[in-house]
């Protein structure tokens, strides 16, 4: 396998328009003859699928929802940011970019994060063209706050519920293609698998979750936007159907999976409280604008907080990283929080929190100005844990959040199957080692209303692929492989529900893969993984219909894809025998306990070649090379 | 706590339902109500049971995927909020509580709970949006709207299109839901241009969907778990009115 990133020559500043002035359109009038099938419609898929229809692509469009209004894009609550410069605070395209490289710990490249900066600001624009009701100042100007990782104000928010609104407009683009029969919508449908012809993708396999009937649908190309794996770890705050079956089918018909090992935990999310516990629940970390972290100086310190006197309060973030404080990035954040905690001066009956307190800012502001600013999070808060977070301080732990790592891509969003397209969380492009805040949201839409559409047209500019029918013997094939994985799913016979082992893999993934990782504990998590596949396929339970509507299989058939992609990210995070960004090695990290990065020996995406279930894959490697930036230290001090 | 869970089943849409008892042993006054049924489903699935289909992913009461009928309110008496936000700590001990779908003839049952809403999508499709194609946008700060303005668009715009509205209307209407969607454009600058023609469009499909009429019994309001405004419906009625005027009809 060959690794070309396709990022075109020259300047950084003037690689996208060369890109777009070099390429050869498609005649507008031909632009109907060509199929696109999009998989996912979140921000990403749902902007790709509607722009590409409102060019006259012929698409189709899949989601296992019931509607594509239900994208877990919907639940980002903090704002996007946007290289706008409004609040005249120094901000700039190269600013974005520097930043986000930067926070990504210097293993994204170069060109792509240029190219997402620089397409950030026509994201505010257009959707705001398209009714998107951000917050406005009294002057009726947009809003902007703070975020992690920046130091200028450049983060767009329509309250607590940013990635609601940008949804909902990519939901309107697209209703209105479908009503125009431009898209065809297929809803409640699950991608089990990507169909290849002589190297090429040609198509689909779905499944129908009404009456468990497998079809095939062939593309031109194939876009898959299908998000990211954090629930490899059982409990994050992804929800509760994100999967990583999509990219992992594609991974297993020769698609590179590159960096699986950088996941984001996030620093901001509500403690675990019991067995039960089916999710965990993220607070944006926008309240770290208003919000300070502390915990009691002294270990197993169980006073009441507002009992422990200011002194006796270690305002941890602060102390260590002065000029970001409590701004400081998610991993570091994150981190510290489990370091205080792993000394005994965590809070909550479990040891397993730490505060995030308002109280300054209340007294500062008035409560008001932070219900204003925060309150339906505020609510969200004290519905799950029955504290009034107004008169007591929060109690917040990190919990798996987001996916770095995804489906290796080159500067045209191809992934190394040509054909397949991939896009926003599912791939591993712009967010390097660890992902900025209000940046998710920002790579969809970009990928979605502004890349895909040139670099589709390159692709197509060549000509159009040969139709391939979808009683073509490769279609069939796949659907036989397909239904054979099902029928031996039902036929299993055990005793545990795939929830059950779906929580044993996340308790496996969470001590040895989690937050801070280590050589014997990742070789051990790859034997306990593999034994776990095994008690998986010997004792999995499935009760119900096998042909209509049945949830148990179809989170056994996720959980199967789980059972085997937690290898690879295993094997991803033994390789990398470096700290960087959310990748934490005990073993790699300077006195202080910050990471350390090798970027003599690991300056590179590590891109993974399936080679069969259980065998270690093949290890492909695009070096970064970074023309434009210098590779500092990664500090927020 | 011990909770007697009362329990709608039907294994599809043809067949007859009938409600089911179950009785749960330890339960939490810390779990959500859905991780509750979890904990049921579970204990089924070990039993070899048919576990209870209901719907649900975000779990943070953002993405209107959960929505069933608790003890005759759609998403339960807790004002505000979707089912699953409301968490065990609001029962007790003892209590009976009956579970059923939304009831709806627009809504049919899929099996159990789950139902099937996607007239709220066609709805949508009908008007829903504002005609702007990528690519066409002005400076967002080119045109300056009003705070009161944005910030009234945007409570009409945080509807999760659950269905609650119209599973709670006596007269089955999903009036709330169209009011909410046409006014969030509708309060907009960028929503002007397309104003009468929204409107118009969107009830039409209402009707035609077989959603009844509005006559302000206002449970809708009540059962919204984002507490959108009846005062919306109003809206909606004048910017009906003033299509009707623009098209001389
Ligand atoms: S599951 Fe998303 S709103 Fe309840």
């Amino acid at each position: 396998m060959i690794l070309d990133s396709k990022v075109p020559s020259g300047p950084l500043e003037k690689k996208w328009s060369q890109f777009k002035a070099d390429m050869k359109p498609v005649n507008p009038a031909n632009k109907r003859k060509f199929k696109v099938l999009v998989v996912g419609t979140g921000l990403a898929g749902g902007a790709a699928a509607a722009t590409l229809a409102e060019l006259g692509y012929n698409v189709e469009a899949f989601t296992y929802h019931d509607s594509p209004r239900r994208a877990h894009s919907i639940a980002a609550q903090g704002g996007i940011n946007a290289a706008k410069n409004y609040q005249n605070d120094g901000d700039s395209i190269w600013r974005l970019f520097y930043d986000t490289i930067k926070g990504g710990d210097f293993r994204s490249r170069e060109a792509n994060v240029y190219r997402l900066a620089e397409v950030s600001a026509n994201i505010i624009d257009q959707s705001t063209a398209m009714g998107v009701p951000f917050a406005r100042e009294y002057g009726g100007y947009l809003s902007n706050r703070s975020f992690g990782g920046a130091l200028v104000s450049r983060t767009f928010y329509a309250r607590g519920q940013t990635g609601q609104q940008l949804l909902l407009g990519v939901y309107a683009a697209l209703s209105r293609q479908i009503e125009a029969k431009k898209v065809k919508m297929h809803n409640r449908k699950e991608m089990m698998d990507v169909v290849v012809v002589d190297g090429r993708a040609v198509g689909i396999v779905v499944r129908d979750l009404l009456t468990n009937k497998l079809e095939s649908h062939y593309g031109d190309a194939v876009i898959l936007a299908t998000g990211g794996y954090a629930s490899v770890f059982y409990l994050s705050t992804n929800a509760l159907y994100c999967n990583v079956t999509a990219s992992y089918r594609a991974y297993k018909r020769g698609a590179a999976f590159a960096n699986p090992c950088y996941t984001q935990i996030h620093p901001t999310c509500i403690p675990q409280s019991g067995d039960h516990q089916s999710k965990l629940t993220l607070m944006s970390e926008s309240l770290r604008n208003d919000g300070r972290i502390w915990v009691p100086k002294k270990a197993g310190d169980k006073r009441n907080p507002a009992d422990i006197p200011e002194e006796e309060r270690d305002y941890y973030l602060e102390r260590m990283y002065p000029s970001y404080g409590n701004l400081s990035p998610r991993d570091i954040s994150s981190r510290a929080a489990k370091r205080v905690c792993d000394e005994g001066r965590g809070v909550n009956a479990t040891g397993k929190a730490v505060y995030l307190d308002f109280s300054d800012a209340i007294n500062r502001l008035g409560q008001k100005v932070i219900a204003d600013r925060y309150g339906n999070l505020f609510d969200m808060y004290e519905n799950i844990i029955g504290v009034n977070p107004y008169k007591n301080p929060m109690m917040i732990y990190p919990a798996a959040h987001y996916a770095m790592g995804g489906l290796w891509v080159d500067y045209n969003l191809m992934s190394s199957i040509p054909g397949l397209f991939v896009l926003g969380e599912a791939n591993f492009s712009d967010h390097g080692a660890n992902r900025l805040g209000a940046s998710a949201l920002m790579q969809g839409l970009a990928d979605g209303y502004f890349v895909i559409p040139n670099t589709i047209n390159a692709y197509f500019g060549k000509g159009k692929p040969q139709t391939i029918p979808t009683d073509h013997p490769e279609f069939k094939k796949v659907e036989v492989e397909v239904q054979e994985r099902i029928t031996k799913l039902l036929n299993v016979n055990g005793k545990q529900s795939p929830t059950q082992l779906h929580k044993k893999l996340g308790a496996i993934m969470w001590e040895y893969v989690g937050m801070a990782r280590n050589r014997e504990g990742l070789k051990k998590a790859i034997g306990l993984i593999q034994e776990l596949r095994e008690e998986f396929w010997h004792d999995l339970k499935i009760v119900g219909p096998d042909s209509y509507l049945n949830p148990v299989i179809e989170k056994a058939s996720r959980v199967a894809d789980f059972m085997e992609f937690a290898e690879i990210l295993a094997y991803d995070a033994l390789m990398r025998e470096e700290s960087c960004g959310a990748h934490f090695r005990e073993e790699y990290q300077t006195e202080e306990g910050e990471a350390k990065r090798n970027d003599k020996d690991y300056s590179y995406v590590a891109a993974w070649e399936f080679q069969g279930v259980g065998k270690e894959p093949i290890l492909h490697k695009e070096d970064l090379k970074f023309e434009f930036v210098h590779l500092g230290e990664r500090s927020y001090k | 706590m011990r909770i007697n869970l009362h329990v709608w089943r039907q294994p599809n849409t043809e067949a007859k339902g009938h409600i089911q008892l179950y009785t749960l042993d330890d339960v939490s006054p810390d779990m959500s109500f859905l991780e509750m049924l979890d904990v049921l489903n579970e204990q089924l699935i070990q039993k070899g049971d048919d576990p209870v289909a209901f719907e649900s992913d975000c779990r943070e009461g953002i993405c209107g995927t959960c929505g069933m009928v608790i003890d005759g309110i759609p998403h339960g008496k807790q004002s505000g909020a979707t089912v699953c936000q409301l968490h065990m700590r609001k029962f007790k001990d003892g209590d009976d509580i009956y579970v059923e779908p939304y009831r709806h003839t627009v809504f049919p049952v899929i099996k159990d709970l789950f139902v099937d809403r996607s007239a709220y999508d066609r709805i949508i499709q009908a008007g829903g949006y504002v005609s702007a194609n990528v690519g066409s946008a002005p400076d967002a700060n080119a045109n300056p709207i009003p705070k009161g303005i944005a910030d009234l668009a945007m409570d009409a715009a945080q509807c999760i299109g659950c269905g609650a509205c119209a599973a709670a209307c006596p007269n089955g209407s999903a009036m709330l839901f169209v009011a909410a969607k046409v006014s969030h454009f509708n309060l907009l600058p960028q929503g002007q241009p397309e104003k009468a023609t929204r409107a118009r469009a969107m009830v039409k499909r209402m009707e035609d969907e077989g959603f009844g009429g509005c006559s302000n019994y206002y449970e809708c309001e009540a059962a919204c778990p984002k507490n959108i405004s009846v005062r919306f419906i109003a809206k909606l009625n004048r910017d009906y009115l003033y299509a009707a005027f623009k098209e001389g009809v």
